[in-house]
């Protein structure tokens, strides 16, 4: 029934489930993740991640041979979950043997047993206990990987879906504390989690519907969509991007001040993430000493508006300073560009992240200490406001509009006193809306343009578009100048929504976090940009235990996505066709509908 | 050849003559007119000593950096990382339990040996994890692909580390037989800058003889020189190159242990700026050479340790040691710029350039 080969792939793959799961133990994901349920005082996120060994385990095992028989199925998927359990178990034996082990692994705490053992009193039996629940999650995923593919796709996505809503309880809570009745919350949500019933039923849901869209429905709402006239289709079209647009504009005021903090970092970072994408998406120079820019940004806005001694004699105002940061990170993108060009890719990268270490190493020494204030920073940086005309004329615009959203609990921007000031979340997601509509406008220019074009060739094949004519020299400094333009706006934007700035805030973990999110979203796509900041940004800040752990995310989501998924979560046009090769081909010679007429 | 001058030359040749300019002017300033605190010759012999160890430590790593590139082209930017499980590890699990049992005064050398040897094997199989998972599947993608992933490798372990160890510094035990200096030719040298520089050569030479004399050795040089033809003489070249990465690695375990014999500091982000100043010294030596890797980091050590108080005191810089960094780097972008072949390496044949 089980022979030889199977019994070495079920080995193999349920040992390193459980050492995957045994890592997570060790390094305390696990434990940190405990503290969030997702299911109210029943099942929490960590013992999701330590139970989703098995399972994965038991499913990837039973299917390593595909013509086996029911019964061998679900025999290597038990096997291969009782196997993910064994190298927990022997942790869980060390540390009755070695009752210091704290002292070398500073996460294997008494808590984290108690989580392992589901808090028997006895940590052997209570990893027997383990293990029995590991083996029958392993003959689940056993009997998963025998479901038709519809069904399993249709259950993942309502188990990815209802565990992550799940996990952003308290974010549901205070969006929706203001318009819902307490009651309802009370039965929706427990004191930490969804409640049991509604977790399902919510579950239920999301599995009908994928299963329906999968099946049906995408047909169907595509057929309705053709059915229209085209004055319809394009009415449609107008009414989504305004319903979209108003959505923007009133976010801060259903988010409310926490989230909109999150989104305003979410908004910088698209910032530097589309003009990172510019030299590495794009141009295919990969610049690892991007927080350069920013850096610049942030010191010459602190610089020209700060009322400290490092300020100018006269402060000048934000709006006027905001040019000049954006300015000075172009000269900056410039002058490190020039004696790069001329090298190769990789030494490309080492030497400019070479050039942002002596940037950090030089802002924060002693030496430029009397210019821009060493490791103490710079303080008192003005937030940026509108006053006088503007402000007078904005309160006339804006007070009918917010008289008239006030009724439904939303709001605009408010002028106060007799000026706009950008000083809390809300207010400040405003500037940085703009600032990313503005790039994004940019950059969807620039890729359809001429220079554009230049840089995909030279992404492509330097040599061959230099044969062609191609200046790679200015068309690289080009890049560069301007991919560090976005970097700069997002620096002075970051200055001023600060108040303060510090040379430890521009480390080269910047660099990394935007490279990561344009890696993840998509290298040269645009929507790249906005999905890999909402992922990599978003996420993580809405799950504060996650902060610990945010890079090691980070170092398995670039490994993964090179691996899996080298085009990016929302890909480029381009590169999906030369990433997926001929079955896009085809799409793109038939007509897209609608536009034949 | 014959090419259009452009503005990028200009450029080039103003970064030349300022470089030179500031080491110039900065040395005439110390030396004849005496700017900043005034040293006596036993503190340039103190710095040079310095220099000297902290330059064995970055040839140790750079042979990694140096192997790895000389048989994949690639930079494996997770290197530092390797060093810094390696020394972590040892001296978390064995050195500090060790000195708790009072064993590394009464038993210094095997103690040393037990530090060494599980360093060596942690790095090892974390060099040897990170090529199966993120270096073997992409041998065939472009080059900037690897390095990507490598990036990523190096954050997953620094903060896998940090996860099992914590983030707070750890101490390497003192060992009684590193306390004091040590009369040579009149010198007196700090015991444990000796022990680095003298264990560094005997790993160099050994290595070096592994190379130039061993079955595997010639293995490794002819998957250097041409993989597939390699693999037509029966060379298992995937084999062939997980063994350039564990002996890499091995070498920064040493590295890492003798690091922190002298720093006895030990935290998770000990391996990148090592990493990286390793990474230019095996430029600055020609990479893919053993030797150079040895000369490029006992020149870079040295430069670091003697430029401070050399040329940036002398230019009125406050505070010039905390600009030893900057130095280092400034190193890396100028070697990768006008010589990247390095100081003493041949020209590199179109392929490997």
């Amino acid at each position: 029934m089980i022979n030889q080969k199977n019994l070495r792939a079920t080995l193999q793959v349920g040992l390193i489930a459980g050492v995957v799961a045994l890592t997570m133990c060790m390094i305390g994901i696990v434990q940190s993740f405990d503290v969030r349920d997702v299911i109210s005082e029943t099942l929490s996120l960590g013992q999701i991640l330590l139970f989703a060994a098995a399972p994965v385990a038991g499913y990837l095992a039973s299917r390593r041979d595909k013509k086996a028989g029911l019964p061998a199925r679900l025999l290597t998927g038990l096997l291969g979950g009782l196997l993910a359990a064994v190298p927990i178990y022997l942790l869980i034996l060390l540390t009755l043997v070695w009752t210091t082990i704290r002292t070398a692994f500073v996460n294997v705490k008494p808590e984290l047993i108690q989580i392992i053992t589901l808090g028997h009193d006895s940590a052997a039996v209570g990893g027997l206990q383990l293990m029995l629940i590991f083996t029958g999650l392993g003959l689940v995923g056993g009997l998963f990987g025998l479901i038709p593919d519809q069904f399993r796709r249709a259950i993942l996505n309502g188990l990815g879906w209802s565990i992550g809503l799940g996990t952003m309880t308290e974010t549901m809570i205070g969006i929706l504390r203001a318009r819902v009745s307490s009651a309802t919350l009370n039965t929706l949500f427990g004191k930490t989690g969804i409640n049991l019933v509604p977790f399902i039923i919510l579950f239920l849901l999301i599995v009908g519907l994928t299963y329906w869209w999968r099946g049906a429905g995408q047909g169907q709402i595509t057929t309705v969509r053709e059915r229209l006239s085209p004055t319809q289709q394009t009415w449609s079209r107008r009414t989504a991007t305004t319903a979209l647009i108003l959505f923007i504009l009133v976010l801060p005021s259903i988010l409310g001040v926490y989230l909109s903090e999150i989104i305003n970092n979410v908004g910088l970072y698209i910032l530097m993430g589309l003009g990172l994408n510019i030299a590495v998406g794009l141009a295919g120079l990969l610049d690892l000493g991007y927080v350069t820019n920013f850096a610049v940004g942030a010191y010459i806005m602190a610089l020209l508006t700060s009322t400290s001694q490092y300020g100018l004699e006269s402060p000048i105002s934000f709006w006027i300073a905001l040019p000049i940061c954006v300015l000075a990170a172009m000269m900056t993108g410039f002058f490190f560009a020039l004696p790069v060009l001329k090298m190769r890719g990789d030494y490309l990268a080492i030497a400019t992240l070479g050039f942002g270490e002596i940037v950090r190493v030089l802002a924060r020494s002693d030496a430029l200490k009397p210019l821009i204030g060493g490791a103490q920073g710079i303080l008192q940086i003005p937030q940026a406001r509108i006053a006088g005309f503007f402000a007078t004329v904005s309160d006339v615009v804006l007070t009918p509009i917010n008289g008239l959203l006030g009724r439904f609990d939303l709001s605009l921007l408010q002028v106060r006193g007799d000026a706009i000031t950008f000083g809390t979340p809300p207010q400040l997601y405003y500037l940085i809306i703009l600032a990313c509509l503005l790039m994004l406008f940019i950059s969807y220019r620039l890729n359809n343009s001429r220079t554009g074009r230049r840089w995909l060739a030279i992404r492509e094949d330097e040599d061959v578009a230099a044969a062609m004519g191609i200046n790679t020299t200015n068309a690289k400094v080009i890049a560069f100048t301007l991919s560090a333009a976005s970097g700069g706006l997002a620096g002075a934007i970051f200055a001023a929504k600060l108040g303060s700035i510090y040379p430890h805030s521009f480390q080269l973990l910047i660099s990394i976090n935007v490279l990561s999110l344009i890696i993840v979203g998509g290298m040269g796509s645009i929507p790249g940009v906005v999905v890999g900041a909402l992922a990599l940004v978003g996420v993580p800040e809405l799950l504060r235990e996650f902060a610990e752990f945010r890079l090691l995310f980070y170092g398995i989501a670039l490994i993964v996505m090179m691996l899996v998924r080298p085009e990016g979560l929302w890909p480029s046009e381009v590169q999906r066709r030369e990433l997926r090769g001929e079955e896009d081909d085809m799409m793109i010679m038939q007509p897209a509908p609608g536009t034949a007429d | 050849m014959i090419r259009r001058f452009n503005y990028i030359d200009i450029v080039l040749w103003m970064i030349r003559i300022g470089i030179i300019g500031i080491v110039i002017w900065g040395t005439v300033g110390k030396l004849f007119l005496g700017v900043g605190t005034s040293y006596t010759a036993t503190n340039w012999i103190d710095f040079l000593i310095s220099g000297l160890s902290q330059g064995s430590l970055y040839a140790l790593i750079a042979l990694g950096y140096t192997m790895v590139y000389g048989v994949l082209f690639m930079i494996n930017f997770a290197h530092g990382e390797f060093f810094m499980g390696g020394a972590m590890t040892s001296t978390i699990l064995v050195a500090l339990p060790l000195a708790q049992a009072g064993y590394i005064n009464r038993f210094p050398i095997l103690s040393l040996l037990a530090i060494f040897l599980t360093a060596m094997v942690i790095s090892m199989a974390v060099a040897v994890l990170t090529e199966r998972v993120a270096y073997r599947p992409l041998r065939r993608a472009p080059r900037l692909v690897p390095l990507i992933t490598a990036i990523g490798a190096s954050f997953f372990w620094q903060y896998f580390f940090r996860g099992l160890y914590g983030s707070s510094l750890i101490p390497f035990p003192e060992f009684r037989m590193f306390a004091g200096k040590l009369n040579i030719l009149g010198l007196s040298v700090p015991k444990p800058d000796l022990f680095v520089v003298f264990v560094a050569v005997l790993m160099l030479i050994g290595l070096q003889l592994f190379v130039q004399r061993t079955k595997t050795g010639q293995a490794i040089r002819a998957v250097a020189e041409d993989k597939d033809a390699a693999t037509l003489m029966g060379i298992d070249v995937d084999r062939t190159i997980t063994i350039t990465f564990a002996i890499g690695a091995a070498m920064a375990g040493v590295a890492g242990v003798l690091f922190s014999i002298v720093f006895r500091q030990l935290n998770f982000i000990m391996g990148f700026t090592p990493g990286i100043k390793a990474f230019t010294a095996a430029v600055l030596g020609g990479i893919g050479s053993i030797p150079g890797a040895a000369l490029g980091g006992l020149f870079l050590g040295v430069i670091e340790a003697m430029g401070p108080p050399l040329f940036l005191e002398g230019l009125g810089i406050v505070g010039a040691h905390q600009l030893k960094d900057v130095i280092a780097f400034t190193m890396l972008v100028l070697v990768l710029i006008f010589r990247p072949q390095g100081i003493i390496g041949e020209t590199l044949s179109e392929k490997k350039a």
